[in-house]
């Protein structure tokens, strides 16, 4: 009897541990947030967002680093949308369960495992060098487009895979072709879900920056890029450099770069959270 | 007789229609097709660029030399291109994330899986997500303006850059990661394995530790070689806070560079296109993709054999 007692007090101490494990990354997430939070918010004023990085903390802003970001993500979702969608329709549509097919599906789970330094280096030696394209915004877009690839394709996957199989045999059913039926069912169908993936992407691109220092991304530049060939920064290039700065006032600067970075990232997460509950509920 | 003609007319239309509508699909296909390929020629390039650019490196340094030096210092009047010291920072910075990450990711997966309820889990679960979503740079950020500084108030001696506070850092960063890939294989387990455990007498610990883990422990390990992979090509972080000097020690305090870090290092730099330094950031990037692609690929295998369990 004794020994139940003691293995049933085994089960709550445990319980109570693994509780308080779990609030670890919580507690370090809110710790993190106030930290940044407390620094960063008298910062935050209106030429913060309008004016260039200065040497001088308080005239110094992160336009140029919002437009590159912007720039980036704009080029980015051009480039892997279609070839991450397409290439998700193809792989569970078309596909025949062969050698090849298996060898595209563990060539895209390594891609997603792959450091995104080492597309960095990709794009230092494929965009900016071999196709001379330079330190530009293409290059970096480009780039960054095979870092997102991944994650636009197995989110995709995902979204097709969900579409009820009546919703196709109907319309094979009617007389149409596959490709009729991807365009007119499963596409429409599974469009919420592929969205989820690009919101996800984006929020990828937005963060990442390895790659970008890598194909020659500026953290210092005095104008607004005025094409794809221009050279450019980003949000979190702006916050690395002002970060590696000695005064102490650019770590705050910095801070306040970073809230501006996380509520852009917050709000892309809660559409995609909103979407998913929605798109849960239709389903059922 | 126009009629008739009218019929024939109406059927050839029709072949036509069936027939464009057949030839799209197989070009929609085709083109498809090329989409797919391009995730191939992604590997391809990533393969055939760090290879180009290694072969001027290893054309003056030798393989051996490169791989069991203990100096590297290739920004020096005399360089060394020992790559150790490197390599040494990165397993240093990887061991002591996953000493964090691992055990922490796996109880918040045992607990969010066997313990928890709905309720409870329906606010933690969106709390991790957004964890997880954080970018590098900003834990980057908390190493060397949170971390380090409390760091430095218990152990005095710990220098600004160090290794302990980077990982730390990449630790708390792939918690999320172990504990939604572990908590997907503990919840993948068939409820009759817990229901036969508890039938049986035991408690809810002795079930989960004694039968759910160890039946899923072929995803539970993915998840740990997922993260360890992570931890070996995060670069923001230890870019920030570890520092960048190479060094060969087992010393967490102290300030080392890992193969991530010197890459951003060397780009940062002007190091001349043609040179062996520049060509050494692509000897490295070769070294640190053939790692991750062994251990991704380690995970593969693992995620499969978990797969076909059940």
């Amino acid at each position: 009897m004794n020994q139940v007692k003691y293995r049933k007090l085994k089960n709550s101490i445990f319980h109570v541990a693994i509780f308080c494990i779990t609030l670890i990354g919580i507690v370090v997430l809110a710790v993190l947030l106030v930290d940044i939070i407390k620094r960063g918010v008298p910062f935050l004023t209106k030429t913060f967002f309008t004016n260039f990085p200065s040497r001088f903390p308080k005239k110094s802003g992160i336009l140029p680093g919002i437009m590159g970001s912007v720039y980036i993500i704009l080029l980015t979702i051009v480039f892997s949308v279609p070839v991450g969608v397409g290439t998700a329709v193809y792989l569970e549509e078309y596909a025949k369960n062969n050698r090849i097919t298996k060898f595209i599906k563990i060539n895209i789970s390594n891609l997603s495992g792959t450091p995104s330094i080492v597309y960095g280096l990709l794009g230092l030696a494929v965009f900016v060098r071999t196709f001379g394209l330079g330190k530009s915004i293409l290059s970096g877009a480009l780039t960054m487009s095979l870092v997102v690839l991944p994650i636009v394709i197995v989110s995709s996957q995902e979204a097709i895979k969900a579409v009820p199989q009546y919703l196709m045999h109907g319309s094979y059913a009617l007389g149409a072709t596959k490709w009729q039926t991807i365009r007119k069912i499963v596409i429409p169908s599974a469009l919420p879900g592929i969205f989820t993936g690009v919101i996800l992407s984006v929020s990828r691109a937005l963060g990442e920056s390895a790659p970008l220092l890598m194909v020659g991304a500026a953290t210092y530049v005095s104008k607004l890029p005025d094409s794809v060939f221009s050279g450019f920064t980003a949000l979190p290039l702006q916050i690395y450099y002002w970060m590696g700065l000695p005064k102490e006032e650019f770590k705050d600067l910095a801070a306040a770069g970073i809230i501006v970075l996380l509520a852009i990232l917050l709000s892309t997460n809660a559409i995609t959270i909103l979407l998913r509950n929605k798109y849960q509920r239709s389903m059922e | 007789m126009t009629q008739i003609s009218d019929v024939t007319q109406d059927k050839k239309n029709a072949r036509a229609r069936i027939k464009r509508m057949k030839l799209s699909n197989v070009v929609a296909r085709n083109i498809l097709f090329l989409f797919a390929i391009i995730t191939i020629l992604t590997t391809i390039g990533i393969i055939a660029s760090l290879l180009r650019d290694s072969v001027g490196f290893f054309a003056e340094i030798s393989v051996k030399d490169f791989l069991f030096g203990k100096v590297w210092t290739p920004l020096f009047s005399e360089p060394q291109f020992g790559v150790l010291p490197l390599v040494c920072g990165t397993i240093l910075i990887t061991v002591i994330s996953a000493v964090i990450s691992i055990p922490i990711g796996l109880f918040t997966a045992i607990y969010l899986s066997e313990y928890a309820n709905r309720k409870v889990r329906k606010v933690i679960k969106p709390i991790l997500e957004v964890l997880a979503g954080i970018p590098s740079i900003v834990f980057g950020y908390f190493a060397l303006t949170t971390i380090t500084p409390f760091l430095k108030n218990i152990i005095p001696q710990t220098e600004i850059f160090n290794a302990l506070s980077a990982s730390i850092a990449v630790g708390v960063m792939t918690i999320p990661l172990v504990s939604s890939l572990s908590e997907d294989a503990l919840r993948a387990v068939p409820d009759s394995l817990r229901q036969g455990a508890l039938a049986l007498g035991s408690t809810k610990m002795e079930t989960s530790l004694k039968v759910v883990v160890p039946a899923a422990i072929s995803g539970i390990s993915a998840s740990f070689v997922l993260a360890i992979s992570r931890a070996i090509g995060e670069t923001m972080i230890v870019t920030i806070a570890a520092g960048a000097r190479s060094n060969l020690t087992i010393n967490p305090l102290e300030s080392v560079q890992t193969m991530t870090s010197f890459i951003v290092q060397a780009s940062q730099g002007d190091n001349p296109h043609g040179t062996v330094g520049y060509y050494s950031l692509f000897a490295v990037g070769l070294l640190l993709f053939l790692i991750t692609l062994v251990l991704n690929i380690f995970s593969h295998y693992l995620v499969d054999k978990y797969r076909k369990e059940y």
